[in-house]
């Protein structure tokens, strides 16, 4: 078994390192005190081939690997939970399905400008009825000829009102259940469908999440993705792969407020010698380098057994119940060894924490993953 | 237009850190960089070749893994890289390193040559103007800004109290400060290109024309005769206050140092 990175992998991660050192962190405190979506960030990720990393260079890809796409979603979130997001839902959410499931005039239509970057994507299931039970979906889509006509609504939809190409799950035939379930791939200028309420969240502010409106919104047949009625099976293969991309962003979280905390415990003096000298700030330490580094081997072998085309559902549950658990618990474990300045605006912990606690609830509640992992262990 | 670049992997100073019970320099883990003032020249010729379509070939010197600099060269847009590897030149000062190179650039076809002022590692500052004496070409240090102008360059050539402008023709060279530019990223599809399609280019002392006496430890006629670590200094103390307030204090600290 080898747990080694290849020269390529390693100079990779400098550049993401340096990428967000000198483009992400800088404005990660502004992007989240404004609540501005950081679209300077995915222009600059546009230009290096962030926005395509694992996608094949026939289709506007860099042609790189899983994991170069998810250590870049990784080393984001060390400084910005919220840049980290975008790409996330960018890449798994909207181009992964084009690129498993789109016919090649869609790829070719849509997948090449989203791997460039030219256009930014979104993924639309959840709705206000319709959570983590993806069953109850009200969104209609009912052919008219060589349309469908999409009405309904979904929400807390991640990248809303700044994705230029979204995949929007909505039922064709509400009779079959699930299997009247099917995806489409919408633009954003299409009559019809309007950006709704744009939500004020706790963490990963800068993050756009918004409503999505279709009324009579008219979408072309040849945007139906898969055929109709596999728009469950696409939708849950697809919070598959997501929720990789949601572990390593909550992996980079907890490292970025990992790292935060190293420093801070070295400098602050307390009793008059630094806080790390005390047992009670290395054990926490211990614990919190010990957590991060099992939570990198699952996110990792989650990534690895999707790259080499090995069943991972199961592996990429785990991998996020148990990096988003951790990423929680060691942020918390942050801001209480920064005291009370760890409270404070001044120092990024605190903000790190908020933005730590989305990466338990979306793509699939700690309680969804939990259900996914038992399944197949009760069968 | 040809470019050629030549550039040095040098030990990143910023991550040396000190032994603490032996006062010497840790080189262990080290990442190694491409030297700050060469990086600003390489990032100058790939403007030029953004601008005019200029063809950039990137040159070291040194061992294999210099070659790591060179896929960090390509994958930011170098077109041709060569790396110039022999025991042969192992051991050289600046006078048979920069003998070496001449021999290599004497190889290629070029309008320009590109270096940085000097490596961090070394400090000297005498690779690139050797060069140019060895080519017998014009040669412009401390290079803050370029101009191209099609036959000739204007260059800034800046000094701490002061600057000259200056047109040159080409064929020259250059040495470029890391205050030229700020020097781009790899691009992502480059670094991959970098490990998976690159061949770099490696030329050995059979592939110059040069004199072997002149080449590596034999050529050089400087050798360092004793390294040693500096001793670490405390830090400075800055005071402020009135000049006559600033002499008492000063004058204080010398008693207080026994010092007159």
């Amino acid at each position: 078994m080898r747990f080694e990175l290849t020269n390529e992998d390693l100079m990779m991660r400098e550049l993401f390192r340096k990428f967000t050192k000198n483009e992400v962190e800088p404005i990660a405190a502004e992007v989240d005190d404004l609540e501005r979506f950081p679209e300077e960030t995915v222009k600059k990720m546009a230009d290096l081939g962030l926005m395509g990393i694992p996608f094949p260079r026939n289709y506007g890809g860099a042609g790189g690997t899983y994991w170069q796409y998810i250590n870049c979603v990784e080393e984001l979130g060390v400084a910005c939970g919220t840049t980290s997001v975008i790409l996330s839902a960018h890449t798994s959410l909207c181009a992964a399905p084009i690129y498993e499931f789109g016919t090649e005039a869609q790829k070719q239509k849509f997948l090449v400008p989203l791997a460039k970057g030219e256009k930014v994507g979104a993924f639309g299931l959840t709705e206000p009825n319709a959570g983590t039970d993806a069953s109850g979906q009200q969104t209609t889509a009912i052919k008219d000829g060589d349309d469908y006509i999409l009405n309904g609504s979904k929400i807390f939809i991640t990248n809303a009102g700044y994705a230029d190409i979204y995949i929007v799950i909505a039922m064709t035939d509400r009779a079959q259940g699930l299997k009247g379930i099917s995806a489409f791939i919408v633009e954003a200028d299409t009559p019809g469908f309007t950006i709704g309420k744009k939500e004020k969240k706790l963490g990963i502010r800068g993050s756009s999440t918004c409503e999505l409106i279709f009324e009579d919104c008219r979408i072309p047949a040849e945007n139906l993705l898969g055929a109709e009625g596999k728009g469950f099976k696409i939708a849950m293969v697809t919070l598959d792969g997501g929720r990789i991309g949601i572990a390593a962003q909550a992996l980079g979280i907890a490292q970025g407020a990992y790292n935060e905390t190293v420093k801070y415990v070295k400098e602050r003096k307390q009793f008059g010698r630094s806080i790390s000298q005390f047992q009670n700030t290395q054990f926490v330490i211990a614990d919190m380098k010990t957590k991060l580094e099992a939570a990198r081997l699952l996110v990792y072998n989650a990534a690895y057994k999707k790259e080499n085309k090995l069943p991972y559902a199961q592996e990429a549950a785990m991998a996020k119940l148990y990096a988003s658990e951790m990423a929680m618990e060691l942020t918390t474990k942050a801001v209480q060894l920064h005291g009370g300045y760890g409270y404070t605006r001044e120092y990024p912990v605190e903000r790190m924490m908020r933005d730590a606690k989305i990466t338990e609830i979306y793509e699939g509640t700690s309680e969804v993953q939990r259900m996914v992992i038992s399944a197949s262990e009760l069968k | 237009m040809k470019i050629v670049v030549c550039i040095k992997q040098v030990p990143d100073t910023n991550e040396v850190k000190l032994d603490p019970k032996t006062g010497t320099l840790i080189r262990d883990g080290v990442p190694s960089i491409i030297n700050p003032d060469d990086k600003a020249g390489l990032e100058a010729a790939l403007r030029l070749k953004d601008q005019y379509g200029a063809h950039v070939t990137v040159i070291t010197m040194g061992p294999p893994q210099a070659k790591v600099a060179l896929q960090e060269a390509y994958a930011m847009g170098a077109d041709r890289v060569i790396l110039l590897t022999d025991r042969v030149f192992a051991g050289a000062d600046t006078l048979a390193t920069s003998t070496t190179i001449a021999a290599a650039l004497q190889k290629l076809e070029f309008d320009l040559v590109i270096t940085g002022r000097q490596a961090i590692d070394g400090d000297t500052a005498q690779v690139g103007p050797q060069i140019a004496e060895h080519l017998n070409i014009p040669q412009i240090s401390y290079v803050s800004a370029f101009e191209n102008h099609g036959d000739h360059a204007i260059v800034k050539r800046s000094f701490e109290d002061g600057f000259q402008k200056i047109k040159v023709s080409y064929p020259c060279l250059i040495t470029a400060l890391s205050e030229l530019n700020e020097a781009r990223y790899m691009s992502v599809m480059g670094l991959l290109d970098a490990h998976r399609i690159l061949e770099i280019e490696t030329w050995g002392f059979s592939d110059i024309d040069a004199d072997i006496e002149r080449m590596g430890l034999k050529g050089s006629p400087t050798k360092v005769k004793k390294s040693f670590t500096k001793g670490a200094k405390s830090a400075g103390k800055m005071v402020e206050g009135s000049p006559k307030e600033l002499a008492i204090a000063i004058v204080d600290k010398l008693h207080e140092k026994f010092m007159i």
